[in-house]
């Protein structure tokens, strides 16, 4: 969908995954690193758990698609090899500090006058601007200004974070968003513009229906771990249970909503001799979570315990599903390497490394399009793999690179 | 000003959360969007907390009001002859189609891709799921709660040493949305510069294991099952929520160099522990990690969350309260941005929710209508948009086509 279209690619790990979307829809995306590479090329876990700048797994993934160059745009004559990029390009993406492509002397202003269908995307911790634009952050700071660490983790503990960090993925995908509104006003008007992405107002979208528990009901959410407290009437359910092998996923509801699944659920313990006399009483379309009280909740959710831990977490999953019950299980990313689902889709994609002398598995693209498929074409760039052919492009001699080269500049 | 997508129409027969944020995207920028619903099922949203003043109610949700503003919403019955028929010509006026049904259900009613293109050729059809449209599981049925531990996010959030814990909600409904807007987008703009549409069929189980990418090749390159290992970083130290003055009150703070441990250590007012050997390297500091966040919560419990994070970013150390959903709407930088917009909604009154999230120079999208009330504009769109006379829609309504 983006073939023919260029993207300069100068983010860090903040937004990575954006120029990686955008390849895969077929841009043609050019990662620019400072000389000697990106400080992300750091970040762990790395092939064979060899700490390396061109071993690094963080980086292979959210960099495939891409070729690379080494640019200094700290340099003048960087700064001035960027702006004939820039004339060729229709995309450029940044994660610096606000200010910092500006007192480079390439802030949107600047770049817009060397090529005004120029989109400027800019990925920042808070945005550009406001009282917080110049805050640092990571992850778990993120996390915690978006609202979603309150709300995750065990309740005797502190909030916990998802152990990957995840807030820089959101951000580079909204970034995709925002730069694909701007790629069509650009298509009908033929002006570019600037994207400003949050890191934080990408993330917030990820808090789903919890900040509405304020302004409608006046109540503040607390996390509650593998459990959930009824929204009624405050006794404390269990929605993750341990099973033979690891864990499921079932949160119970009452009344019509759960009605079905709890009557299989029943029947499926009582054809194992699971449920005693009183499970197997209850007349699940009256059951009221609103009104049970805790010691008959805990009694119920025993019984669920012991059927639950003599299965394996795959029986659950798919026998129940024949049945009419919703048991999802906790994949472990060994669990999700050998789903069936995952692997007769075609998800898994081959991606030649010869460097290594290696084939590695990827998560392919979570799109088919039917027209214009994306595709994972080619592995993550080394340090400046495409120099000599991008730089060539640009009209520059052999005799320049090496005079580049040696002054610093790529 | 007029918006990006002034002209582009869309008919979205999406429920639940991923389809109704995707084609929220469009909305924002001035697509007219048709959200089709049925009174004989209700959205799940509608029937899902929080209420208006905690009083269930099909237009009290609050759920649902945030990710269908800027929509129209009109009720119709698919399972009605008629309703299959208007339902066509709905397409035959739009650009988009949109659903996120279980896989087959569109097919039930006779509105699967094939014959959405044969009455609209060149019509792009979005088709989020669960599991995608093809393979063995793509009929089973479940929501983003289910997908949360498909997609190992369950197992990876927690404490090694007890239950996962699980991250708030169908968490991987937002990371399928942020894909689906920018996939739709393109596919609108390549339809704009061919002529051509196409099918998008999404996976939400894909979508949420990009997400864990470099997991997933952890596991196939180094053989490693990743588990969860609550607030650890192996690259920074102090790293983890701290306990602050107040109840329940909590800063992050992540520390990734020995500048910024320099820095950290000044703004604790350089206590005697700080200058031990043992915590002068990043490595010394992740082996005593225990004894370091016991000591630096000794310092952040005598101090505000609020304080902690306003010293620590003075001095530029990364920190950031754990904002309950109540200071979201009092966050100084959410405000500067224009975070949140306000509608005023017949039933909910005064209704704040999160605006166009990416900001554009010259594109800003403006808060238009809050979402609609069951069937709201199901009278409008059969006369003004699809042009029903008087007799036509009097018979679509009392058949119970418009139910």
């Amino acid at each position: 969908m983006l073939d023919g279209f260029r993207v300069l690619d100068l983010t860090d790990e903040k937004g990575f995954l954006c120029g990686r979307l955008m390849a895969d829809l077929g841009a043609d995306v050019i990662k620019i690193e400072p000389p000697g590479g990106d400080p992300s090329r750091g970040i762990g876990p790395f092939y064979k758990d060899i700490p390396h700048s061109e071993k690094s797994l963080y980086w292979f993934v959210y960099n495939a698609n891409k070729r690379g160059i080494t640019l200094n745009i700290a340099s003048k004559d960087g700064q001035n090899i960027f702006k004939k990029l820039v004339k060729k390009a229709h995309f450029v993406i940044e994660s610096f500090s606000p200010g910092y492509m500006k007192s480079l002397g390439l802030g949107y202003a600047k770049l817009s006058k060397i090529n005004p269908e120029i989109i400027l995307t800019s990925i920042t911790p808070f945005g550009q601007t406001g009282p917080y634009s110049h805050y640092k952050a990571s992850d778990i700071v993120e996390m915690g200004l978006c609202g979603l660490l309150y709300l995750c983790g065990d309740s005797d503990r502190s909030p916990v974070r998802i152990s990957f960090p995840q807030a820089y993925l959101h951000a580079g995908a909204e970034a995709v968003v925002g730069t694909m509104v701007a790629h069509y006003h650009r298509g009908q008007t033929g002006e570019g513009q600037w994207v400003d992405v949050s890191i934080q107002e990408a993330t917030y979208l990820a808090t789903m229906n919890a900040p509405l528990f304020w302004t409608l009901e006046n109540r503040v959410l607390k996390r509650a771990g593998a459990w959930r407290t009824g929204i009624t009437s405050g006794i404390l359910q269990r929605q993750i249970w341990p099973c033979k092998d690891g864990y499921v996923n079932m949160p119970v509801y009452g009344g019509d909503l759960g009605a079905k699944t709890n009557r299989a659920l029943t029947q499926w313990m009582r054809s194992e001799g699971m449920a005693d006399d009183f499970l197997a009483s209850i007349d699940w379309n009256k059951f009221d979570m609103a009104t049970v009280s805790q010691e008959t909740w805990n009694h119920i959710e025993q019984l669920m315990v012991n059927f639950f831990k003599s299965h394996t977490k795959q029986e659950l999953y798919l026998k129940g599903l024949t049945l009419g019950v919703m048991i999802y299980p906790l994949y472990t990313p060994e669990d999700i390497a050998k789903d069936k689902q995952l692997g007769e889709r075609g998800y898994w994609t081959p991606i030649e490394h010869p460097e290594l002398g290696e084939t590695l598995t990827y998560p392919g693209v979570a799109v088919k399009a039917s027209l214009t498929p994306l595709q994972i074409k080619r592995r993550a760039p080394l340090i400046g793999e495409h120099n000599r052919e991008i730089y060539q492009e640009l009209g520059f001699t052999k005799e320049e690179m090496v005079s580049l080269v040696e002054g610093g500049v790529i | 000003m007029p918006g990006v997508f002034d002209g582009i129409k869309v008919v979205d027969f999406t429920w639940a959360m991923v389809g109704p944020m995707t084609t929220r995207y469009l909305a924002d920028h001035g697509a007219t969007v048709i959200h089709v619903e049925t009174a004989t099922h209700a959205d799940i949203l509608r029937t899902a907390g929080p209420f208006k003043d905690g009083v269930p109610g099909i237009d009290r949700a609050g759920y649902y009001a945030q990710y269908n503003v800027n929509k129209y919403g009109m009720t119709l019955n698919l399972n009605h002859p008629e309703g299959v028929k208007l339902a066509k010509k709905l397409i035959t006026w739009a650009d988009v189609v949109a659903e996120s049904y279980k896989p087959g259900t569109m097919e039930k009613w006779g509105l699967g891709y094939e014959e959405v293109r044969k009455i609209k050729p060149d019509i792009i059809m979005l088709r989020t799921s669960m599991q995608g449209q093809t393979g063995p599981h793509s009929h089973l049925p479940g929501t983003g709660v289910n997908l949360v531990g498909l997609t190992g996010f369950a197992h990876l959030c927690g404490w090694p040493d007890r239950d996962p814990s699980q991250p708030y909600g169908p968490y991987t409904d937002a990371i399928a949305a942020h894909i689906c807007g920018a996939v739709l987008i393109a596919a609108l703009d390549y339809r704009r510069r061919t002529g051509k549409g196409q099918l998008l069929d999404i996976s939400q189980f894909e979508a949420g294991v990009n997400f864990i990418a470099p997991v997933m090749l952890d596991y196939f390159v180094n053989n490693r099952v990743a588990n969860r290992v609550g607030n650890y970083s192996p690259c920074a130290a102090p790293h983890n929520a701290y306990r602050c003055l107040g109840d329940d009150r909590w800063c992050a703070i992540a520390v990734f160099t020995d500048k910024g441990w320099r820095a950290f250590c000044r703004v604790i007012g350089n206590p005697p522990w700080t200058t031990e050997d043992r915590f002068a390297t990043l490595s010394g500091r992740k082996e005593n990690e225990a004894e370091l966040d016991r000591l630096v919560e000794e310092w952040t419990v005598k101090h505000t969350a609020e304080d902690v994070m306003t010293l620590m970013q003075k001095a530029g150390v990364a920190a950031g309260v754990a904002q309950t959903i109540k200071e979201l709407y009092d966050d100084p930088q959410l405000k500067h941005r224009g975070h949140f917009w306000v509608f005023d909604h017949k039933v909910l009154g005064k209704f704040l929710c999160f605006s166009s999230l990416a900001k554009l120079s010259k594109t800003k999208p403006e808060p238009r209508m809050p979402a609609p009330c069951l069937g709201e504009h199901t009278e409008y769109v059969c006369r003004e948009i699809l042009k029903l006379s008087d007799e036509e829609f009097v018979a679509l309504l009392s058949e119970g086509a418009l139910e």
